[in-house]
């Protein structure tokens, strides 16, 4: 049987819909050594700004049940390296490269867009959903003024098609996902962390130097399969759709819910061959029913 | 050139070897290209617990492919392991970080600096100094529960302090260092964060390079996530700000290089 496992987002063409969420894999440098890049729809970087940040104090990771906290704080190298370095090692293999762009400010994500503008970057993920920085990030993804605001703004200077990653730290998910849509976003990414908090009952402290951080892996997988099915009702463009992701099964879980594409985070680091086995195992489900093509099960439980 | 990987390892055996201390051998072809002062992260088999748990390599046998982790139980990660018998499997990842600079030993004389469960990598430290570096291994225990001390013995001569005086000088590792009035051209470090503080102050004042072993919380062991970095003294190479990854960049620093 000829399976079609492509998929189509904002007209660029992924050859399946595997690929990494942003700030679990790098650029993909160090996961090259376990995974062939060429077999992943697309590399999601880690968060990039105009300037270097150095992110928070550490301890910045906890683990928690079925799932982990984080509070990094967008540690990054800045845009002006990462162009140097970053893009150039990405070139090297046959998949899609999406930044993601982080910023304090709307100027500072503008900039970032416009310096990558003549890059061989095909999509952009604007990531207003960070729970651990101060200033920027989630303040603009969660109302959804500010969230159309910016959206507009990036997109009215942005030279590749944009993907708006939502925050599930809202009340209404939909209206998020209506107002970034209504600004011409071109796709949506869905979900990042839940704002969460451990507390070291031996100490007597935070757990994370950052107090709170946010929450991944498994433990969040159904949030984000209902936060995922929401917002595909609520708009036309494409989701790529991530929470907890650690098999195809998983993956087409987020699919029949609406999902175009899936992204896969902190099952990376408990198994750093988890994207290929995913790519994989999506396979083994189209072989299994016999699905001629992938876009066939999007959004079909509704 | 070397590569890392994630493979089921064999435990060929375990035993308790003080309170709370596990010694394992286990079969793995990492075996073959881990050095002291890097580690291996082992995996769990309670899925509720996700993260790799980052354990240094104690002793490497290189012939038959065997490695040799000696932990302390802190969580009910590491007391699972304890639990491992032989014949049990386990998923390590490794060989993980950057190890000990040995050639900064050579035709020196040398003090390695163990603080609890910090003292298994000077072990495979020792044996690797060879006949390249004379040298003294300092070592500091809770109490007299010595585990590794008569191994460590056949490498140099043994210096011990513990916390409530039952086996060598009541005191610090740092005590013991006065209070034999040792000396050293590089210093070699793993040991809990007051005790590598320490070390650090004393060699600065000495004069003395020292190279020092840190741990942090850490999710994915190879760099990616940036969850394990420590503060640097300069811009840091690959992050561009002043911040290095303990798990790749480390976990052995030049004392100086890092604000701990």
């Amino acid at each position: 049987m000829e399976i079609n496992t492509k998929i189509n987002i904002a007209g660029v063409i992924l050859k399946n819909p595997v690929m990494t969420a942003s700030g679990t894999f790098g650029s993909g440098m160090e996961y090259a050594e376990f995974v062939d890049l060429n077999g992943l729809g697309a590399v999601v970087t880690k968060g990039v700004a105009n300037v270097p940040w150095e992110g928070n104090p550490t301890p910045r990771i906890q683990e928690t049940y079925g799932g982990m906290l984080n509070a990094i704080g967008l540690q990054n190298p800045g845009i002006d390296v990462f162009i140097q370095r970053d893009i150039p090692f990405l070139k090297q293999f046959d998949t899609k490269i999406i930044v993601n762009v982080c910023g304090r400010s709307i100027a500072d994500y503008v900039e970032v867009a416009e310096k990558l503008g003549d890059q061989p970057v095909d999509l952009l993920e604007i990531n207003v959903s960070c729970p651990n920085v101060s200033h920027g990030g989630i303040a603009f993804g969660q109302n959804p003024d500010n969230l159309f605001e910016i959206t507009k703004e990036i997109k009215a200077k942005a030279k590749q098609p944009i993907i708006m990653k939502l925050s599930p730290n809202v009340t209404d998910i939909a209206e998020m996902a209506k107002a970034a849509e209504a600004a011409g976003s071109d796709a949506l990414s869905l979900i990042n962390t839940i704002t969460g908090m451990k507390i070291d009952i031996h100490k007597r402290t935070f757990a994370l130097a950052n107090k709170t951080g946010g929450l991944s892996g498994p433990a969040i997988k159904p949030i984000a399969v209902r936060m995922v099915y929401q917002a595909a009702k609520a708009v036309q463009i494409p989701i790529i759709g991530m929470g907890g992701i650690a098999n195809g099964e998983d993956a087409v879980e987020f699919m029949l819910a609406g999902a175009s594409a899936v992204a896969v985070g902190a099952m990376n680091f408990v198994n750093p061959y988890t994207t290929q086995e995913v790519a994989a195992g999506i396979v083994e489900y189209m072989k299994r029913y016999n699905i001629a093509d992938i876009n066939e099960i999007i959004g079909t439980v509704c | 050139m070397e590569s890392k990987k994630k493979e089921q390892a064999v435990v060929i055996s375990q035993q308790q070897v003080a309170e709370g201390i596990y010694d394992m051998w286990i079969e793995t072809s990492l075996a073959a290209q881990a050095r002291a002062g890097q580690f291996i992260s082992v995996y769990t088999q309670d899925k509720s617990a996700l993260l790799p748990r980052p354990i240094s390599i104690c002793e490497t046998d290189k012939e038959k492919g065997e490695l040799r982790i000696v932990y302390r139980v802190a969580g009910k990660g590491t007391k699972e392991f304890s639990n491992y018998q032989k014949g049990s499997r386990i998923d390590i990842l490794g060989v993980l970080g950057n190890g000990f600079p040995i050639a900064a030993a050579d035709k020196k004389h040398a003090l390695l600096i163990g603080g609890g469960i910090g003292i298994p990598p000077m072990l495979q430290l020792a044996k690797e100094l060879g006949n390249a570096a004379s040298r003294d291994i300092v070592v500091g225990y809770r109490n007299q529960e010595l585990f590794l001390a008569e191994e460590l013995a056949k490498y140099a001569a043994v210096h011990i302090a513990t916390d409530d005086g039952s086996a060598g000088i009541k005191g610090t590792v740092m005590e013991a260092i006065a209070a034999q009035q040792l000396t050293a051209d590089v210093i070699f470090a793993c040991g809990p964060m007051p005790m590598l503080r320490a070390v650090k102050a004393y060699a600065q004042k000495q004069g003395i390079s020292a190279y020092i072993s840190l741990e942090e919380r850490m999710a994915c062991g190879v760099g990616a996530c940036l969850g394990c970095v420590v503060k640097t003294r300069e811009i840091d190479h690959h992050s561009h700000v002043k911040n290095a990854r303990i798990c790749t960049d480390g976990p052995v620093y030049f004392a100086q290089d890092v604000e701990i």
